[in-house]
């Protein structure tokens, strides 16, 4: 009962914090925000925080996260930080249109140039001003905030973040890469807010780094909504690569059109906790899904991946493919579910998540799931728990091979099967090189 | 050049080599027989460094040097090689990278500079040719996918790039039809030289029509229960592995 008192009494302590901050909090916002917070609270109400009742969460305790210490800030940071100066991207060089959000605010000296006709990127808050027609079509539509907890608490407080629109028959050249930083005096919640809408046979690149830059500690429960038209194209990447303070509970939400094609590459490198959410409805015949991610957990840390896909339509391809390496005392959970509706004929849909744990002391639960009411489908799922193959190890050191490189080459090849799927080309050469690093860095038994 | 002295070994308290004695010197080539069982990969593996066995007694000199005092790498890096009966499969590692990395290991150990990539990419055309790989193997994972035979040539191929001085071949002619027979002997020839030596191990006598040894010993129950010249390989084959075992028995 304890359990469930403490988050009970942080339900009502949010609730409270809304409303005595609700005037700063609406400030700047337009009305769809507005609508779809209050149906959020209501929900939230219902909902509460998620415990370990619930089947999503079983492995995933989310209450020594959620009660820290954390203040909040409804107003973006009114400084000029000097942010090239404090901050050096570990993916450099990359050609890309950067956007920067500094406590969940869109950062006010964001300067995009060169954007084809017809493409917005701003800061959310002011495209719900500023953009009603296209915004309000979409925001909120896609995170269901009557069915989880921490999509229902981001909606209520969710003032700013990123909001990117590509009109029809339109493409972007380079990537938008978003990055994300925490930088503060003081331990922050932050509750940033993204949207995403790509119209029918756009194409759209997105990478979001997540980055903290002092040792200050974060707990930041985001959302992103995603729009996928018909034809469209998408590649959203995601970067977690946060101090050992910092909490993360990332939620995405993806909706696909017909022949929409959307990949997802969630990468965890480093963090305290990470929870990440990603459910995608697909409502169009012929769309692929691809949802990959790799995550690497040392010290205490906890990475825990939640991923839902539900078929809705006929003719449609999802592939779902989780690799981590945890050693020391780390954690992690994989939680993945193919949902097959009854007119989703001749759905293909595979899932998979593979594991190396290289203490005796980490752990990792995996649960795939697949909910199937079709009968013409071809779906599998599997996972595995295992250690570095001793067979492949001495193979390697019997050509010459020392140890440590040996058991980096075949790290590097288990995880390489994930980076290898990205897409963009450049974006794929960086990655491989920054996750080639963190190996290097991450295997301290040698 | 390795001198082994009544070797005994287990693996989960199970006695496998019950006091092996052995001379190799260089430029001499080895054949090792024996029915399936009787400890002839365990030999092996053990002369390359794998840790799953427990050397309960003797001792195992290699240059002058102890040899069971040395990592796996250690060995490579002073010219042992094992050619392995069932090559691993390592997909997401390239041929070229895995090869590229084990020869500027050995080479760094040697206080050599590594190979540029033209050096390296050179080395492996001419070896390529030395070993009759005319396939695109080495654009591939290691071992990925490959067949039987691709495996063993793979063996043969990587033999040749490393240069080792002392070739341990566990069953390299397991699973070969006669035409790959023909070139993995033709590459073990070819790599003979009187600064190294090979220790061929099989079960037929098959391999020994084209790779004629100095050496045939019987391995039977984890002893060395008969040496002699190429002659015994014959005999062998006509008389069949029941002749020995009555013979010791």
């Amino acid at each position: 009962m304890a359990v469930t008192n403490t988050m009970e009494n942080l339900k009502q302590e949010l609730l409270e914090l809304y409303k005595v901050n609700k005037s700063q909090i609406n400030a700047n916002v337009g009305e769809k925000i507005k609508l779809a917070r209050s149906k959020a609270i209501s929900d939230f109400e219902k909902l509460g925080l998620p415990t370990r009742k619930i089947e999503a969460y079983k492995y995933t305790n989310l209450e020594p996260v959620l009660t820290g210490n954390f203040n909040s800030e409804f107003s973006a940071d009114p400084f000029n930080v000097n942010l090239q100066e404090i901050f050096k991207c570990e993916v450099p060089e990359l050609d890309t249109h950067v956007v920067l959000v500094l406590n969940g605010f869109y950062y006010h000296e964001n300067v995009l140039s060169d954007l084809p006709e017809g493409i917005i990127v701003s800061s959310l808050a002011q495209a719900s001003v500023y953009h009603t027609d296209i915004f309000n079509a979409h925001y909120g539509n896609y995170a269901n905030t009557s069915e989880d907890g921490l999509a229902a608490l981001n909606t209520c407080f969710a003032q700013d973040g990123v909001f990117i629109y590509v009109p029809k028959n339109t493409r972007i050249e380079k990537p938008i890469q978003i990055i994300n930083l925490c930088f503060s005096f003081k331990d922050l919640r932050i509750n940033s807010r993204n949207l995403f809408v790509a119209e029918d046979s756009s194409e759209l690149q997105i990478i979001v780094c997540d980055h903290t830059l002092c040792k200050r500690s974060y707990l930041t429960n985001s959302l992103t909504e995603i729009y996928a038209g018909k034809n469209s194209k998408i590649e959203f990447s995601k970067l977690q690569n946060e101090n050992n303070h910092s909490s993360q509970l990332a939620n995405t939400f993806i909706y696909q059109k017909a022949r929409s094609n959307v990949h997802s590459n969630i990468l965890s490198l480093h963090g305290g906790f990470i929870r990440n959410n990603v459910f995608t409805k697909i409502d169009g015949e012929e769309a692929e899904n691809y949802t990959y991610g790799l995550y690497f957990g040392d010290d205490n840390q906890h990475v825990s991946n939640y991923v839902f896909i539900n078929h809705a339509k006929p003719h449609c391809t999802s592939n779902q493919l989780f690799k981590g390496i945890l050693q020391e005392n780390a954690s992690g959970a994989f939680n993945g579910k193919i949902y097959v509706s009854k007119d989703a004929q001749k759905t293909v849909a595979y899932q998979r998540n593979n594991n190396i744990l290289l203490s005796p002391t980490a752990k990792m639960h995996s649960k795939p799931q697949l909910e199937i009411y079709a009968d013409d489908v071809k779906c599998s799922h599997g996972a595995t728990v295992g250690q570095l193959d001793n067979e492949a190890l001495f193979y390697l050191r019997s050509r010459g091979i020392n140890e440590k490189e040996a058991r980096h080459l075949l790290m590097y090849a288990f995880a390489y099967e994930v980076l290898s799927a990205i897409k963009t080309g450049h974006l794929r050469e960086r990655i491989i090189d920054l996750v080639d690093n963190t190996l290097w860095l991450m295997d301290l038994l040698n | 050049m390795l001198k082994i002295e009544n070797l005994k070994i287990e693996i989960d308290g199970k006695e496998i080599l019950k006091g092996i004695n052995l001379e190799v010197n260089q430029g001499e080539l080895h054949a090792i027989m024996g029915p399936n069982g009787s400890g002839k990969s365990t030999l092996a593996s053990t002369l390359a460094g794998r840790d799953i066995f427990t050397v309960t007694s003797g001792k195992v000199t290699y240059l002058g040097e102890d040899l069971l005092e040395m990592s796996p790498e250690e060995r490579a890096h002073k010219g042992i090689f094992l050619g392995f009966q069932y090559p691993v499969e390592i997909p997401g590692v390239s041929m070229v990278n895995f090869l590229k990395t084990a020869i500027n290991e050995q080479r760094k150990y040697r206080n050599l500079d590594p190979l540029t990539a033209s050096d390296f990419l050179k080395l492996m055309r001419e070896k390529k040719d030395l070993v009759e790989l005319h396939s695109n193997l080495t654009n591939r994972s290691v071992n990925e996918g490959f067949s039987g035979g691709e495996k063993k040539r793979n063996e043969i191929f990587q033999m040749a790039m490393l240069e080792p001085k002392l070739a341990i071949l566990d069953e390299t002619d397991s699973g070969l039809d006669i035409d790959a027979l023909k070139v993995v002997a033709n590459g073990v020839n070819k790599l003979r030289g009187k600064d190294n030596a090979t220790i061929v191990i099989t079960h037929y006598q098959r391999l020994l029509e084209y790779i004629i040894p100095d050496f045939v010993h019987v391995l039977y129950k984890g002893k060395i229960v008969k040496s002699s010249g190429k002659e015994l390989a014959m005999e062998l084959e006509e008389k069949g592995y029941d002749w020995i075992k009555s013979e010791v028995e």
